[in-house]
């Protein structure tokens, strides 16, 4: 390897990407959000998608649920770096537990008359999506499912009309009876 | 209701940052006044146990705060106005997070109701701090102030310490509302820092320690943040198991630079022993030291051999650069103490006259070697000196950022934690001489040196007139070799010696300089001279700049090239042009 002039050693990684789904309780505080995606940004990792909502008004916690990727290393480092920050109590990776549910909703604009109308009632239907808003010449749909599913919704979606989808990115939750 | 007048609880907002600093045992701040921080002025003003330092540039606060810290072991308070009071901040808070420097930051902001409209002298403080402090707050309840100030003090100096921000708007500083004394419920119940080490990791560390064969001792600032107990069992340590020590630029001190064991430091411009120490060991136990760029080199080359051991209160330390076998998170002090404990009961001293008798091979190298002339400084020399003629007077040592940092670190030998001030995650020129402003704050009676270079001691030169406003002796030790030398250095190395923009052309008048600003100016020429004018700077009781003009084209060697491992230094003697050209050939042609 060709080391560049540079007052620094640069690396080639090899390690393959992977995928993680993290959850993480926060305290629900102005500008807890910026801090978390500031983290993201600032150090350079990624964020594939991301949710939070508040879900216990009382405590003021809220959770928020990021799909992210990196080597295993870069993985161990975003979940240290969150759990370091002030406002975070606790950090779970939902993808090594191995026992987690995830789901996420996309609204789904298809236009169109005729037999694509016809086809995309059909797929929905197949897919267990919803309608909730019909024109003569167009439908929004709303289904649930992981990421895949709803991907492979819109794929199939496309040369019927698709318009505009909306998603909510990935909420998480651990199977059984423990909560994180 | 009770009659709140008579409350001695209630105050104003300003009061009650007052009240905060009195109560967490505050002394001294360093700031500069402005529009939104008015009302905390006038509480000041109007009170005798905090002195306030006014500085020239709120810059120069943030790092005499840093100086102040780090030679107190106390956290740091600067004390700013909105806008660009704040971010001049942003530098020193930037150093203090990466040398994790306790540093707790006032800032005001304007009027609530103005916050978002683009007022004068508004900037949105918070946002731009967010990542250079530990933690931030924007205070827009004062009945939320008391609680925030505490908490404030509290994450600055817990855990792994680093620098914090306060935000407070004007009509916060003049709303009166409830004040009440720091409370453990003041804190975030989210943050919780680890203080004891895992039992099971202990043991796994200690069956190392006791069956090396090849064991170093690599520490750093942690153990110095830990405090003095850390410092006590780490010495207690390498006597306990007669393992050679080395430390990075931030732990100098920790371990006496006199000491049997010691290697010197390590890194790009450690010590040839420190370096084949780290390459060639089996066990390694970092203690509070965070596996930097400037200490691994090439991490794929660090430290082929070794089982690792780290100690580190942050667990986003652990294996962020390099994979280690036995993480411990806790601080350093206290699983110092486990070690040990566990070590004397149940291990003996290891056998490594073998791996002694090897690192005297490397000693023997002399990679601190330089040729002194009769004609001309030498840098090192000049250390040297100055670090013979303060040996056994009370000094603090503080620098700016480059090659004469790299030559304090390596020539001036450190007895104790807390004496040496350095710029060295985010390596800010322009740190020393406020650094130093901050240390004799904190030490009055004290020798405090700032050892700089011509070009950083012109970032921050303004401060000389805050050491002569207060009567602070500082002596600002410059070796002048009219280059940012270290960035000529590279350029030779790596650039084709292509000095773009690197000579300091139009330099000041350094003696002029002095005078100006009411201080003491000196300046040495000849080897012969120096001496003699250390001695006058050292007992001249006011604030000195020393222009001592040293060989212009001397670099700081040895040196790991980039890209090279530890066990492929270049040594001085080696640096000729032909093995240097080799050493560093890469991507790129080298003349």
């Amino acid at each position: 390897m060709n080391q560049p002039a540079s007052a620094y050693f640069i690396e080639e990684r090899h390690d393959p990407n992977e995928t993680h789904t993290l959850s993480v309780l926060v305290q629900n505080e102005p500008g807890v959000l910026a801090r978390v995606i500031g983290l993201f940004s600032g150090r350079g990792y990624n964020i594939e998608s991301l949710t939070v909502s508040e879900t216990e008004s009382q405590k003021h916690l809220s959770r928020i649920t990021i799909v992210t990727t990196g080597t295993p290393m870069v993985i161990e480092q975003i979940k240290h770096q969150l759990d370091r920050m002030i406002p975070v109590y606790r950090v779970v990776d939902m993808t090594l537990t191995r026992r987690s549910i995830e789901r996420e909703l996309a609204m789904v604009k298809v236009r169109g008359q005729g037999e694509h109308r016809v086809e995309a009632l059909r797929l929905a239907d197949a897919f267990r999506a919803r309608v909730i808003d019909a024109t003569t010449e167009s439908f929004v749909f709303e289904i649930t499912g992981n990421t895949d599913k709803i991907n492979q919704y819109i794929d199939l979606m496309r040369p019927l009309g698709l318009v505009e989808v909306s998603r909510t990115g990935v909420a998480a939750i651990g199977r059984g009876p423990e909560g994180m | 209701m009770s009659d709140k007048s008579h409350d001695p609880n209630q105050m104003t907002g300003a009061a009650m940052i007052v009240r905060a600093l009195i109560d967490h045992g505050v002394t001294d701040i360093f700031g500069y006044p402005g529009g939104a921080v008015l009302p905390i002025y006038d509480e000041i003003f109007q009170q005798s146990e905090v002195q306030h330092i006014l500085v020239r540039h709120e810059q120069g606060a943030g790092h005499a705060a840093e100086g102040y810290a780090r030679s107190t072991g106390k956290p740091g308070v600067a004390l700013v106005t909105s806008g660009p009071g704040a971010t001049n901040m942003v530098t020193p808070l930037t150093d203090a997070l990466m040398d994790s420097i306790p540093l707790v930051c006032i800032s005001g902001q304007v009027p609530t109701h103005l916050i978002g409209n683009d007022a004068f002298q508004e900037c949105d403080t918070v946002g731009i701090t967010r990542p250079c402090t530990k933690h931030n707050w924007l205070v827009r309840d004062v009945n939320d102030l008391a609680k925030v100030l505490h908490e404030a003090f509290y994450v600055a100096t817990s855990g792994r310490p680093g620098p914090v921000l306060v935000d407070v708007p004007k009509d916060v500083q003049f709303a009166t509302g409830t004040y009440h004394p720091p409370r453990k419920s003041d804190v975030h119940r989210s943050y919780a820092p680890r203080v004891k080490g895992d039992a099971t990791q202990i043991r796994k560390a200690v069956a190392l320690l006791a069956n090396a064969k090849r064991p170093v001792i690599y520490s750093g600032g942690g153990v110095i943040n830990s405090g003095p107990e850390a410092t006590r069992l780490l010495r207690e340590l390498v006597e306990v198991t007669g393992f050679p020590i080395t430390s990075t630029l931030m732990g100098l001190g920790a371990y006496p630079a006199s000491g049997k064991n010691w290697l010197g430091m390590l890194g790009m411009h450690g010590t040839y022993e420190a370096n084949m120490t780290m390459h060639d060991c089996d066990v390694m136990l970092c203690v509070g030291a965070r596996f930097d760029d400037r200490i691994t080199g090439r991490v794929d080359a660090f430290s082929p051999g070794s089982k690792k051991i780290h100690i580190d209160i942050d667990p986003s330390s652990i294996n962020k650069n390099i994979r280690v076998d036995v993480p411990i998170i806790g601080d350093c002090g206290n699983i110092l103490g486990d070690i040990l404990q566990v070590f004397k009961a149940e291990a003996k001293k290891p056998d490594i006259k073998a791996w002694w008798q090897q690192i005297a091979q490397w000693r023997a190298r002399n990679s601190l070697y330089y040729r002194k002339s009769n004609d001309v400084i030498l840098p090192q020399h000049a250390i040297q000196s100055l670090f013979e003629a303060t040996r056994g007077k009370d000094t603090y040592i503080t620098t700016e950022v480059g090659q004469h940092q790299m030559w304090a670190a390596q020539f001036f030998g450190f007895e104790e934690p807390h004496r040496w001030m350095t710029s060295g995650g985010l390596g800010t020129m322009g740190y020393g001489l406020p650094a130093a402003v901050g240390v004799q704050v904190a030490h009055p009676d004290s020798l405090v040196i700032d050892i700089a270079g011509d070009a950083s001691v012109q970032m921050t030169m303004q401060e000389m007139s805050t050491a002569v406003q207060y009567e602070l002796p500082i002596k600002i030790f410059i070796l002048n070799n009219q280059y940012m030398g270290m960035v000529r250095q590279w350029q030779q190395l790596l650039h084709g010696n292509r000095l773009s923009h690197s000579y300091s052309e139009a330099l000041p008048d350094f003696v002029k300089l002095a005078e100006a600003y009411g201080g003491v100016g000196i300046q040495v020429h000849k080897p012969g001279d120096l001496d003699g004018a250390i001695q006058e700077m050292i007992s001249v009781k006011r604030p000195v700049l020393f222009d001592c003009r040293v060989a212009a084209l001397e670099n700081c060697f040895p040196m790991i090239p980039s890209g090279k491992a530890h066990n492929e230094m270049l040594l001085p003697e080696q640096a000729n042009d032909e093995a240097t050209a080799k050493a560093f050939a890469g991507g790129k042609a080298l003349v």
